[in-house]
């Protein structure tokens, strides 16, 4: 086992697990409880995912539109475990574990050592899921708790963390020609959609031009 | 809003362990890879146009806008992303108050 997984893994859990207290004070700000907001870090644990929950909610969208969001960012997921699955070869109770913190920096994380080293590519996985998955569960805490202790959200600007945090998620993914018209389409769909149909089905309806663009564009 | 909570966290957990127990070929497809790395991306996007400008079914221009910008800038300018999201809601609250 290499010093540098260690270090990287490390390095990642406290960076990342601290972006839980945006979180936290995201899902306060949407109107979900102390509670809710800790359930959805410790059972949902998909950050994107858990932002488009108190997103939905927060603007007023039903609890399907909510979890149709939620779950079409969660599906990408399933595709890095896919790709971990044959690195990891767990079964059993370590699979469910393994499933749990299967997200986007544990994956990423692994891929960058396996080639050097497999042993290391797991170390990295489970050091980097399970570091994120502490920090972010203790940081979620905080932020919902000072949250809930500051009242009016507006008053404190906590009505622009959601659309900064899923603009600061967005920008990394901001890299091929394609993602952008992507980007740009669906900021039009969306607005275009939002006096038509209900809150939160404006955003699930963006899931389609993905479907058109991905299926014609060559990357 | 449990319905939400535990409806979402059963969802994400099914497809994080399904994608752990089937295997790699069924999701090799670079179609399919491509669409499903692009879900994000529009999914995201409609969020931030829909938190920035929508009041239920309405769409407004309010201090949210500046708040977007500024987090934009401080991307742009590689800013660590909780410095970014300190710095657009901090101009939120301050367009609030004046």
């Amino acid at each position: 086992m290499s010093r540098a997984v260690i270090r990287d893994s490390l390095s990642i859990s406290i960076a990342v697990g601290t972006y839980g207290a945006a979180f936290g004070v995201a899902s306060i700000a949407a109107g979900l409880s102390v509670v809710q907001t800790c359930a959805l870090s410790l059972l949902l644990f998909s950050g994107a995912s858990q932002f488009a929950v108190a997103g939905v909610i927060g603007a007023g969208g039903s609890a399907l539109s909510a979890i149709a969001a939620s779950g079409l960012l969660a599906l990408r997921n399933g595709f890095y475990g896919a790709r971990m699955a044959p690195l990891l070869k767990v079964r059993g109770l370590k699979r469910i574990l393994a499933s749990q913190i299967t997200i986007d920096e544990s994956t990423a994380i692994a891929l960058a050592h396996e080639s050097k080293s497999e042993s290391d590519a797991r170390t990295g996985f489970w050091l980097t899921g399970g570091g994120i998955y502490l920090f972010w569960n203790l940081a979620t805490l905080i932020g919902a708790l000072g949250a809930n202790a500051l009242g009016d959200p507006a008053k404190w600007g906590l009505d622009a963390t959601i659309p900064a945090a899923f603009l600061g998620l967005l920008w990394p993914r901001l890299t091929s020609a394609s993602s952008k018209i992507v980007a740009v389409a669906a900021v039009a769909l969306a607005l275009l959609l939002t006096p038509l149909l209900t809150p939160g089905l404006p955003i699930i309806a963006c899931a389609l031009i993905p479907l058109i663009v991905g299926w014609r564009v060559r990357s | 809003m449990w319905g939400a909570v535990i409806g979402a966290s059963v969802l994400a957990f099914a497809f994080k362990y399904i994608g752990q127990s089937i295997p790699q070929s069924l999701l090799a497809n670079p179609r399919i890879a491509r669409i499903a790395d692009l879900i994000p991306t529009a999914l995201l996007a409609g969020l931030v146009a829909v938190q920035t400008f929508a009041e239920k079914t309405t769409l407004v221009v309010d201090q949210r806008l500046a708040g977007l910008a500024v987090a934009a800038i401080a991307l742009s300018l590689r800013a660590n992303f909780l410095v970014m999201l300190i710095a657009a809601t901090g101009t939120s609250a301050l367009l609030h108050r004046l």
